[in-house]
């Protein structure tokens, strides 16, 4: 469940935030509550000395949460990049509905969908960065 | 010292009204969107974010737009901005191992595992100026594709460091300690590595060019090479207490900069290389290039290398890094010193009195 649930969360958080609202709106949802309020705040995004070594402070971005629960006390929870507030309680709503046991129907009708145009994007980036690959040639002095 | 003053309320309002005319500009002309900034000065975006150090690109657009495309001006707008909001939490450490790479070049090996990535570069174009550009509304024709390499793109620094030749970076054993994080506390002497990365990775992009560009004009050598340059997206995760587990918030574009550096060795240490090390925000190749180069030179002291310029004085690289604090200092200059002004006026008026009677007797 856990890496299920991360990866869809994950798909979520990339999503366009009007998509989101529209899955939620189309969803039959159980009466849900919001534990913490959606705010925008900074997360500092942390590095390491040469990539593998000591950690140190790169930089902040700005970053949006929201916590919310139903009736049967599972906990939705939205962690977004960037100021988006209402994207962020979507996404909190999205993984409440996602933990029940019904699902399965959501994750095939929105994550599923959302995650295979986010991997073309990727694979788009991914076949441009290809197309510029060399070989670069090394002139033997005295040879040209 | 300045003093403080009253006054000239209507004078600034009618400077800023005035200011903000002349920021739009010929109003016949269509007025700027943040996303055409957003999208079409995305470079000016990046370095905006970096030296900022926060990372939003509509906020730094903005920024961008509101100071009239100074630089500078909106790093500061964007710095007063962050100090409004609260800090949520602290990212694991981001894997630029695992990075979608779009850039990836090493100037060591010609031939390498996952191989020489060129990315949209501004390299090897003939900084020609392109007039088809003055021209509105040409269609951009698509960029090529071509099938990905299937293996990995390791990082090139630890195909040598496999074979003993170029040190090892490991994490210390005990990481359960804070990240010293200068926005916290006040830079302090010796700083250490975490604080000069950060200090770096926030720095001004034209003082640590200059700072790198001068060690290797002699003032503090240490013969580099660009070992690898990489470029691209890294997702962000974020630990949350209540789940016990990290999510992945979203990805950010960084470039990363790992320079390979002689060292003779010591008496512990056997001769290999070592590694200066550069990341920031977005696509700013130039500016992690002079920060693997800057980095490296301030390693001096713990490689036992003589300290000779001002890139491997940790003190007035740190001091001096920072282009919201210079600038502040700087052109508080022009703020009110009517007071010190005046007592110097007195002083200047009396020796020159005194000189002039001296002379006369």
């Amino acid at each position: 469940m856990t890496e299920e649930r991360r990866c869809w969360l994950a798909v979520l958080a990339r999503a366009p935030g009007a998509e989101l609202e529209a899955a939620v709106a189309a969803a039959v949802a159980p009466p849900c509550r919001v534990v913490r309020a959606a705010e925008t705040g900074l997360v500092m995004v942390r590095g390491r000395a040469g990539g593998t070594g000591e950690r140190f402070n790169l930089g902040e971005m700005t970053a949006s949460r929201c916590t919310v629960t139903d009736d049967e006390g599972r906990l939705g929870v939205g962690w977004i990049a960037g100021r988006d507030k209402r994207k962020a309680e979507m996404v909190a709503r999205l993984d409440l509905l996602l933990q029940r046991p019904d699902g399965a129907g959501l994750r095939a009708r929105v994550v599923a969908p959302l995650a295979a145009h986010q991997a073309a994007a990727r694979d788009t980036r991914a076949a441009k960065a290809a197309a510029t690959r060399v070989d670069f040639f090394t002139m033997v002095r005295g040879d040209v | 010292m300045y003093v403080a003053v009253k006054g000239g309320e209507a004078a600034i309002d009618a400077a800023h009204a005035w200011l903000a005319e002349e920021r739009r500009g010929d109003p016949s002309v269509a007025e700027l969107g943040l996303d055409q900034i957003r999208e079409q000065l995305g470079l000016a975006v990046d370095r905006v974010m970096a030296e900022a150090s926060l990372h939003d690109p509509d906020l730094a657009a903005l920024a961008l737009k509101q100071a009239q495309g100074d630089v500078i001006e909106a790093v500061f707008l964007l710095r007063a901005y962050r100090t409004t909001l609260p800090r949520l939490a602290a990212s694991l450490p981001v894997d630029t191992a695992k990075m979608a790479v779009e850039r990836r070049i090493s100037a060591t090996f010609k031939d390498l595992p996952g191989g020489q990535i060129l990315g949209p570069t501004y390299d090897y174009t003939h900084r020609l100026l392109d007039f088809a550009l003055a021209a509105e509304g040409g269609e951009v024709p698509a960029a090529p594709k071509a099938k990905p390499g299937e293996g990995a793109m390791p990082r090139v620094l630890e195909l040598l460091a496999g074979e003993g030749l170029m040190e090892r970076e490991a994490p210390p054993e005990d990481e359960t300690g804070p990240v010293p994080d200068l926005t916290r506390e006040p830079l302090s002497f010796p700083a250490g590595r975490p604080l000069r990365l950060q200090a770096m990775a926030r720095g001004d992009e034209g003082f640590l060019l200059a700072l790198g560009y001068s060690t290797q004009r002699g003032y503090g050598r240490n013969h580099p090479f660009a070992g690898e340059i990489r470029q691209g997206e890294v997702s962000v995760e974020v630990e949350v207490p209540e789940l016990g587990f990290a999510i992945d918030i979203g990805d950010i574009v960084l470039t990363e900069c790992q320079s390979v550096n002689q060292f003779k060795g010591d008496a512990t240490r056997p001769a290999q290389f070592t590694r200066g090390y550069g990341l920031v925000f977005g696509r700013g190749e130039r500016k992690a290039m002079a920060m693997a180069l800057v980095d490296r030179a301030l390693r001096a002291e713990e490689l036992g290398e003589a300290v000779q310029g001002p890139a491997q004085d940790e003190e007035f690289v740190l001091s001096h890094a920072d282009n919201v604090e210079a600038s502040g200092f700087v052109q508080h200059l022009k703020l009110p010193h009517y007071v010190d002004f005046q007592a110097e006026l007195q002083l200047v008026r009396a020796l020159r009195a005194k000189a002039l009677k001296e002379a006369a007797e």
